[in-house]
């Protein structure tokens, strides 16, 4: 399995690689000169000459290229054409945003979406059943910006229970230290700042959570199907077990195999498709980050921010790859 | 089974319940700030739609920066609380000499910046010697066009700039400017710390002599800054603290204000003005219109090289229409490519109704009677001027189909649309303009002067004698010379219609009703040293 790990490692190389390379060539194939969106509709165009040429834009793409890959494997990121600092120095806080929010929507996709998948396995063509399958094919055709509206206007405008934006309470700010808020206000002892960040978290979590939660429901259904209707589940069932331990025991670990790799996938989309969320949200995530980015034309940014967001995704795949073995030891890794 | 279903449902109503009840104790807080003084209920939280590029005014062009450094930094003179009229400021007055180009500044004394250091003549000069000597027109743009270039350049207007003991700094210009004192008074050209000049540590850590001094930054997030307890100006400011927050969406900003999360937020949907009168705990703000939206023509492509095709087109928008649509009314249909707050404006000129008759008999004069087909651009994006460009665009396809020209609406990311039409690839297209400084010459030499081809002149408008009338205005000291100057020119560009001016809007504001003294100003970012909370 170690050697497993380390083929799997150098196979990102290249996959990287030419990420990183597609990427470059498309941003530079939009129209629209970073130094002219840099100065503004003021500049003259002497200024905007120079800056292009500060900039390296006048560069042949392969120079730029080639430089860019320099500094990356020398750790540069590269630095911000908008704010003038190092990629490296200011993405974190933005990265840690949306972990954040991934893991919360991820966490209630989860438990959401695995027990009714159960449970509507179980009692098959229950009312119940019906209602969460219905659920599940909205879920995944709702549009986020309308259901992040609409959660706001119930649950923070009519009923007045959760707030509607950002991810502390702005009066009270929180004093970032690893830019978790979680972790940080816990550090911190300050339980009351704690429960804030765990009130903001929810509604867009759930923004967020709703279509891999009703993903990972249906595919629960379906795999959790498959299993009970296997000779050793009803070995189980004839023994006279608990119809609860046949399910939540040794159907769900069978299950459950299909379903990691789904959770793995829409991990990482989630990483990189929280956008929408952040926007509705005022989340300062890595989607608003890249996003501006590219209405900038801020190259160093998309480039960076993508191939990080990137990266992450393709190590969740091996993370999830490497799951299967400690779920199903049948599975061998050659 | 049913036992254990039930079970299931009850532990996650539980946690539910449980993390929606976490409460929170921000009231008895312990720590409200730093210093525990500040209250936390006396900070105003203004919400927003981007972040700040950069907190060192100079060096930035766009809004959202310049309305957190107007609270941090203050000019040599002040824009009027509700117009562009001239009054003091770190200068309490001022002379000029006959030939206009002596300028002499008498400073007001006693004022220090945020780091302790005085605020005095030596600290004026080395804040313009920054700008002049850098001759880095990337770096201060503002500088570099609102004076004619750097020190050194032909056109640099400010020849020298000189301390006269402590307390008075005397400009010379290397020739009259009439809109000096207009541009010394933008943003840009406040003055920060002497000290906080060297090196690069500006842009994010301002040091000014204004009323709120900066705390911390969250990038794309929130901006803090506190009181400024020795602010100069007796009893001011009133707030505690202001924060700036950013929530790029409109409706989720209307909704965090409807919630009390934020206190006053700008970009009002025009659509949204409804739910905010019709709530008792908010109000709506109106911010002077200072702007144009219209509707542009490349002159140099066929057929908008014909002045009759232009003027047909200018009789076929339904202006007060649009404006009734789109705009909740909000706004004043445009005649001139200024508004008529700015001195210099020809209300005399008589704007090209509605009329189909008319339109058709002057297509007819170009050899156009059978219609044609075209391109018309969209603005992608919101901005005052043009909440819906899409729909405007919509509206003018829709009158422009009845008398055969049919209109393709096309429109591009924003970034590519404004470098697309600056290359005069667009024949007719929709945009906009916010004025800098309350001056003639920042709207009709700025964007219909035959020298601002390829940059600012997207219609590509060239007629000598309008050129010959505005940099006549540029460099004459009377004022009712000049107000004369641009009215002919206003005369000339109605009868060219190198564009459809189509409206003035008044951009909305919506704050919570405790607010009280905020007045929005006309350039676009004020200082809310005098806003209170009741």
């Amino acid at each position: 399995m170690f050697a497993y790990t380390i083929r799997r490692l150098a196979t990102l190389v290249p996959v990287l690689l030419g990420m990183t390379f597609i990427v470059f060539m498309m941003i530079r194939a939009i129209p629209g000169n970073p130094a002219q969106l840099i100065l503004g509709q003021q500049a003259t165009k002497e200024a905007v000459a120079s800056l292009t040429k500060r900039l390296g834009l006048d560069q042949p793409w392969y120079t730029q290229f080639i430089d860019y890959l320099t500094g990356l494997f020398t750790g540069d990121l590269g630095v911000s054409l908008k704010t003038n600092v190092a990629i490296s120095e200011e993405i974190w806080p933005y990265l840690a945003a949306t972990i954040e929010l991934a893991f919360v929507a991820m966490v209630i996709a989860i438990v959401i979406g695995v027990n009714a998948g159960i449970i509507s396995a179980w009692f098959q063509n229950s009312w119940f059943d019906y209602t969460a399958m219905v659920l599940a094919l909205i879920g995944v055709s709702m549009p986020i910006f309308w259901l992040g509206l609409m959660e706001q206007y119930v649950f923070s405008i009519h009923f007045d229970l959760l707030p509607t934006t950002g991810r502390d309470n702005i009066r009270v700010p929180v004093d970032p230290i690893t830019h978790l808020y979680l972790i940080d206000t816990l550090i911190q002892g300050r339980m009351d700042q704690f429960g804030e960040v765990v009130k903001h978290l929810i509604l867009p979590g759930v923004a967020l959570g709703t279509i891999p939660m009703a993903i990972i429901a249906r595919m629960t259904r379906s795999s959790m199907l498959e299993v009970m209707r296997s000779d050793y589940i009803r070995t189980a069932r004839a023994k006279g077990m608990k119809m609860f331990w046949v399910v939540y025991k040794h159907s769900l670990k069978n299950a459950l195999i299909p379903v990691v790799t789904v959770i793995g996938l829409q991990t990482g989309l989630l990483l990189g498709g929280a956008i929408l969320t952040e926007t509705i949200f005022g989340w300062p995530g890595i989607g608003t980050y890249i996003y501006d980015a590219i209405s900038y034309r801020d190259y160093p940014v998309i480039q960076s921010g993508i191939l990080v967001v990137a990266t992450i995704f393709v190590l969740i795949n091996l993370l999830v790859d490497l799951l299967y073995a400690a779920i199903d030891p049948r599975i061998k890794f050659k | 089974m049913k036992k254990s279903l039930w079970t299931l449902f009850a532990l996650m109503l539980a946690l539910s319940l449980a993390l929606a009840g976490c409460s929170s104790s921000g009231g008895d807080s312990s720590k409200g700030g730093d210093d525990g003084k500040v209250d936390p209920n006396n900070v105003m939280i203004y919400g927003r739609g981007g972040d700040s590029v950069a907190l060192d005014p100079a060096v930035v062009t766009d809004g959202e920066s310049f309305i957190v450094t107007e609270q941090i930094y203050e000019p040599l003179v002040n824009y009027g609380k509700d117009n562009t009229d001239i009054v003091p400021g770190l200068a309490k007055e001022w002379d000029i000499s006959e030939d206009g180009l002596t300028y002499t500044f008498t400073l007001e004394e006693g004022v220090k910046f945020h780091d302790g250091e005085k605020f005095n003549a030596d600290a004026v000069v080395k804040n313009f010697d920054r700008w002049a000597q850098s001759k880095d027109g990337e770096k201060f743009a503002y500088y570099g066009s609102m004076f004619g270039g750097f020190e050194g350049d032909e056109g640099h207007v400010i020849k020298d700039v000189k301390a006269d003991g402590d307390y008075k700094v005397v400009i010379t210009l290397s020739k009259p400017q009439a809109p000096f004192l207009k541009n010394v008074a933008m943003s840009p050209f406040a003055i920060a710390s002497p000290k906080s000049l060297d090196g690069d540590k500006l842009s994010k850590e301002p040091v000014g002599t204004g009323p709120f001094k900066f705390k911390s930054w969250k990038p794309n997030d929130t901006i803090v800054l506190e009181k400024n307890a020795d602010y100069w100006v007796k009893d001011m400011p009133k707030l505690d603290g202001v924060t700036f927050k950013v929530i790029k969406d409109n409706s989720s900003r209307l909704n965090a204000l409807t919630k009390g999360e934020i206190d006053l937020m700008d970009a009002l949907n025009p659509s949204d003005m409804k739910k905010v009168s019709d709530n008792g705990k908010l109000q709506l703000f109106e911010r002077p219109s200072m702007n144009v939206g219209y509707l542009g023509f490349n002159v140099e492509k066929a057929p908008f090289d014909k002045k009759e095709v232009r003027q047909a087109i200018s009789h076929l928008i339904d202006k007060q229409a649009i404006i009734d649509n789109f705009y909740e009314g909000t706004a004043e249909p445009a005649k001139n490519p200024m508004p008529p707050s700015i001195a210099g404006y020809n209300d005399e000129i008589q704007d090209r109704e509605y009329d189909e008759a008319k339109a058709k008999e002057l297509l007819a004069k170009a050899g156009l009677e059978k219609g044609f087909e075209m391109d018309l651009w969209a603005m992608p994006v919101a901005r005052p001027y043009m909440p819906n460009g899409q729909k405007v665009a919509e509206a003018i396809q829709a009158k422009l189909a009845k008398v055969n020209i049919k209109a393709n609406i096309v429109t591009f990311e924003w970034g590519t649309y404004l470098e697309k039409v600056q290359k005069g690839e667009a024949p007719m297209f929709m945009l906009g303009w916010t004025g800098d400084n309350g001056d003639a010459d920042n709207f009709l030499y700025t964007l219909l002067d035959k020298d601002t081809i390829d940059s600012n002149n997207y219609s590509r408008y060239a007629n000598e004698d309008v050129h010959k009338l505005l940099v006549e205005a540029q460099t004459t000291a009377d004022e009712a010379k000049r107000e004369e100057l641009y009215k002919q020119a206003q005369v000339i560009i109605h009868e060219d219609a190198p564009w459809v001016p189509l409206v003035h809007s008044k951009p909305q504001l919506a704050g919570a009703s405790k607010i009280k003294g905020f007045v929005p100003h006309p350039t676009g970012s004020q200082s809310f040293a005098d806003v209170s909370f009741e």
